[in-house]
């Protein structure tokens, strides 16, 4: 990507506006920054929309013109100025003339040691790959298995072209455009993302991942996914990657709705490695992210995260637990280092009787990090012998960083059984002791004590994620011993 | 007219009763302006997310009490402790009643903080102390703004108070609905040791809106003990403001009984500043009707070494709603710190409310600090078992209960108190279990 300077950007500006004017620049690749009610438009007519799509976004827009950034996080950064942004450039091309020794050799070493084919670190890294055989071919084999059993997995663009029935019947309605400041932008501006579809008693034979979906390459910064498992159906998905993402984009707000009906179960892996900033806290991705999920009767949602990346995280998967005996899960790692923020947690919002709620969250913090659980329990009147267990625990390497819990605790029924419990601590001296005794070094031991920290989480992630998601962890905390 | 111009505006009557030349009184113009500026809490506040005090501040309250009302001893026995050797600071409507005090001392101080503020003998200690461990907000600034009575407490240096001492606040509501703003200062020196009873009553069945400070100080190995008993008329609403700023090996506890009143919010407020500290902070909480208790704690751990511990069970029937909402922090400095924060909850009720909030916020990474939460209800197995031995419902369930609140309860160190306490558990529940605990 070539350099951008201020000058030039008050030149394309200039020159947009008043030797063209806008419209004309609709067919060009890329939109000038700002954002209105045309841009929101331009968006949608680019993509080709119907109708309904279209005012949907227009509304969401109208919604959060009228909304202010929230600012009860436990995060401080400066506020992305949203007039300098550009809402829609097309999927970036890779640069034919780049080869990979153009590539940071910083990045190089981390793919090294993830272990990460040699194709696959181009295709990351931007550098233009031939042929990716592996992935090409793997990905048309999965479409058939998919095809034959029913199952639709395509960018959500593509499913309002062929399925608007159904992206029309559940878009918004878990995360409504009024919901919050990001979420009401993310409804205006989303320009691709992922929907899935799982028929009725059918159960997803393989792991549905972003990772596989050759579509997915530069989807922006606004992603959309819509997820639902019909009755009886069971569908294991997972989102993002555990390489590095040296993505440019200052600011992702993303939405994830999923609707697990009647017995459904709805696994929802999520690996997130953005570029957190440098080693003095410049740069990296603000990530504010808002995922929910509704669970009818019976039902399951059951969301894992690891989070390592990203300089400020704001994120809280959460679970209506709205019909009887549903369950919601949340198993959650946050890493953070050097000057990162995280705040993330959950919401579990008991509606149905003998609902139950599983809270397991991991929170290590390094160097200047800090690092916060937030969460909300919440047992409605009518939520009988409702069942929720929560767990919370911090580590701290040094004396620079912080750990934080907010939790939120409210009961409105007798019968309900909370439990919620938080610790935070350090790695024992003794702990490290024991293992330089029997020749492990410092680093090799913190990794080891780490692991051992969030095996609990690691625990639920598929097979192939935890091995390298293990990995991940001991890379974001290198150099943290001390 | 609201509240808030009400009493904005009748400041300059105020202004008339009090010595407007003293430093004391540019602290009250400045707390009003802050008090102007911040206005009551509203439930936007993240601290006040779960309190609204909207119902008590729509009521026309007088400001300040009219007339002087005795009381006689034997109406109003029940409610001190009176079988315990204490002294006695009692204020009506506000006002300090001789009558009912006892405050004659030696080598201590114990008296009234309207004479504290104006006689020069205590300036000394006024000028060190006052107003500077509170922390502003709405509440603590209106108090600022129109403080002029209260208890003052003062313990030299080496000494030990020789027997505890009881503050109680009658108000009698012969005015009608009336406001009242006591302000404690409570300095303990180097090396003393102070119990406190405090107590709120009201009289009537006219709405009373209580809004306390009291400032503490605890210096290097000094030990304060606090009990506040909260067992108030369903009309009265009380706002308690507690700051306590603590030195070098002190021990402080403060322990809150609270069972009854219709809005209580209780701020409570530990502020460590130096090494080798413990801060205890206990309360037992029983409802039922439709009032609300909200216990808002906070615990800075600044300096290493030091310990805090909480502990507060609440137990909550028919309508009413608890509020638990506990905050350790934890400075950077502050390494090798122990804090353990405890709320556990039993629900009776489909109509009762919890609402809990125990945050943790940490900064200094060699350090032990845990909090837990529970919400649950009593075991039906436990209730079977007894059941099954002849003891009744409902003596099975207070028994239950009391062993619930044990460890809290087990911490009161003056016997009269916890007998005291029992009964007022034991009438609540209405039971006579017929032994001591």
């Amino acid at each position: 990507m070539s350099k951008f300077t201020e000058d030039d950007l008050k030149k394309e500006l200039e020159t947009k506006e008043y030797e063209y004017g806008f419209y004309t620049d609709i067919e060009s690749d890329t939109f000038p920054i700002g954002l209105n009610e045309d841009v929101v438009r331009a968006i949608s007519k680019k993509k080709n929309e119907p109708e309904w799509m279209t005012d949907w976004r227009v509304d969401a827009f109208r919604i959060w013109s009228e909304m202010e950034e929230p600012e009860w996080a436990n995060v401080n950064y400066t506020k992305p100025d949203f007039q300098a942004i550009s809402y829609y450039s097309a999927p970036k091309k890779a640069d034919p003339n780049k080869s990979l020794d153009d590539v940071d050799p910083e990045l190089l070493a981390t793919f090294e040691k993830l272990g990460i084919s040699l194709d696959e670190q181009k295709k990351l890294s931007g550098v233009a790959v031939d042929v990716v055989v592996d992935s090409v071919s793997v990905a048309t084999t999965f479409k058939k298995t998919l095809n034959e059993k029913g199952i639709i997995f395509c960018s959500i663009s593509e499913a309002i072209q062929e399925h608007p029935e159904l992206v029309k019947k559940y878009i918004g309605s878990i995360v409504p455009k009024t919901d919050n400041f990001y979420a009401a932008l993310n409804s205006a501006v989303f320009t691709d993302g992922s929907f899935c579809y799982i028929p009725k008693g059918v159960r997803c034979p393989m792991e549905l991942s972003t990772y596989f979906r050759i579509n997915q390459g530069g989807t922006g910064q606004f992603e959309r996914t819509l997820l639902v498992a019909d009755q009886g159906s069971y569908v294991s998905y997972l989102e993002g990657c555990t390489a590095p993402s040296r993505d440019e984009n200052q600011l992702h707000a993303a939405v994830v709705e999923l609707i697990a009906l009647d017995d459904s179960e709805i696994k929802y892996s999520t690996v997130q490695n953005w570029f957190p900033g440098n080693k003095e806290g410049k740069g990296g991705v603000f990530n504010f992210v808002t995922k929910r999920g509704l669970c009818e009767t019976n039902a399951k949602i059951s969301w894992t995260q690891v989070e390592t990346g990203s300089a400020v995280t704001w994120k809280y998967p959460s679970c209506i637990l709205k019909g009887a005996n549903s369950v919601g899960e949340f198993y959650s790692i946050a890493v953070t280092n050097n000057y990162q923020q995280a705040d993330t947690g959950t919401k579990m919002i008991h509606l149905g009787k003998n609902s139950k709620s599983t809270i397991i969250s991991k929170g290590i913090s390094a160097g200047k990090s800090q690092n916060s659980y937030r969460g909300l329990v919440q047992i409605s009147p009518r939520a009988e012998n409702a069942r929720n267990f929560s767990q919370c625990d911090s580590l701290l390497m040094g004396n620079e960083c912080g750990a934080h819990t907010f939790p939120y605790i409210e009961a409105k029924n007798k019968t309900a059984i909370i439990e919620h419990e938080a610790t935070t601590s350090k790695i024992g001296e003794d702990q490290i002791f024991y293992c330089n005794q029997r020749g492990i070094d410092t680093e090799k031991a913190i990794a080891l004590i780490v692991n051992g920290f969030s095996k609990e989480v690691l625990n639920k992630l598929p097979m192939e994620f935890a091995v390298e998601a293990q990995k991940l962890l001991e890379i974001s905390l290198e150099g943290s011993v001390g | 007219m609201e509240l808030k111009e009400k009493l904005v505006s009748s400041f300059l009557a105020f202004e008339a009763n009090v010595d407007t030349t003293s430093p004391i009184h540019d602290i009250r113009i400045e707390a009003l302006k802050s008090f102007e500026a911040y206005g009551f809490p509203t439930k936007k506040l993240e601290a006040w997310k779960y309190t609204s005090l909207n119902s008590v501040i729509k009521n026309d309250f007088s400001i300040f009490p009219k007339k002087e009302i005795a009381l006689e001893f034997k109406d109003v026995k029940k409610y001190f402790i009176s079988d315990l050797d204490s002294y006695k600071i009692v204020f009506i409507d506000g006002v300090y009643s001789s009558h009912l005090s006892e405050t004659t001392h030696d080598k201590i101080d114990v008296c009234l903080m309207s004479s504290a503020l104006s006689q020069n003998r205590f300036k000394p200690v006024i000028d060190v102390y006052y107003n500077t461990v509170v922390k502003e907000d709405g509440m603590t600034a209106l108090n600022t703004a129109f403080a002029k009575e209260g208890a003052y407490i003062y313990i030299p240096k080496n000494i030990a108070a020789d027997k505890p001492i009881q503050i109680i606040h009658f108000a009698t509501g012969v005015d009608g609905a009336a406001m009242l703003q006591p302000r404690n200062l409570i300095v303990c020196e180097d090396n003393s040791e102070v119990t406190i009873i405090e107590r709120h009553q009201n009289l009537s069945e006219n709405k009373v809106f209580t809004n306390s400070v009291t400032e503490m100080y605890a210096g290097n190995n000094a030990h304060i003990d606090y009990y506040k008993i909260q067992n108030d008329t369903d009309t009265s609403c009380l706002v308690d403001n507690t700051f306590t700023e603590q030195h070098n090996n002190s021990v402080c506890s403060v322990h809150t009984f609270a069972f009854g009143g219709d809005i209580t919010r209780n701020n409570l407020n530990f502020y460590q500043k130096g090494q080798g500290i413990d801060s205890i902070l206990n309360g037992v909480t029983i409802l039922e009707g439709k009032t609300h208790v909200d216990h808002n704690t906070l615990v800075e751990h600044q300096e290493p070494n030091c310990e805090s511990h909480q502990d507060y069970k609440g137990i909550f029937d028919e309508k009413s709603t608890g509020v638990f909402n506990g905050k350790i922090i934890v400075e950077q400095e502050a390494q090798k710190t122990n804090a353990f924060q405890s709320n556990n909850n039993i629900l009776l009720s489909d109509k009762a409310t919890v609402n809990s909030k125990p945050q943790l916020e940490i900064f200094a990474d060699d350090v032990k600090c845990s909090h837990g939460c529970t919400i649950g209800q009593l075991d039906e197995s436990a209730l079977f078992y007894m059941r099954s031995r002849g003891i009744a419902t409902k003596e099975a369930k207070a028994l239950l209960m009391y062993a619930f609140a044990n460890n809290v309860l087990e911490s009161v160190k003056i016997p009269q108190l916890k007998t005291r306490i029992n009964k007022i558990i034991a009438d609540k529940l209405g039971v006579n279990i017929g032994f001591d605990l």
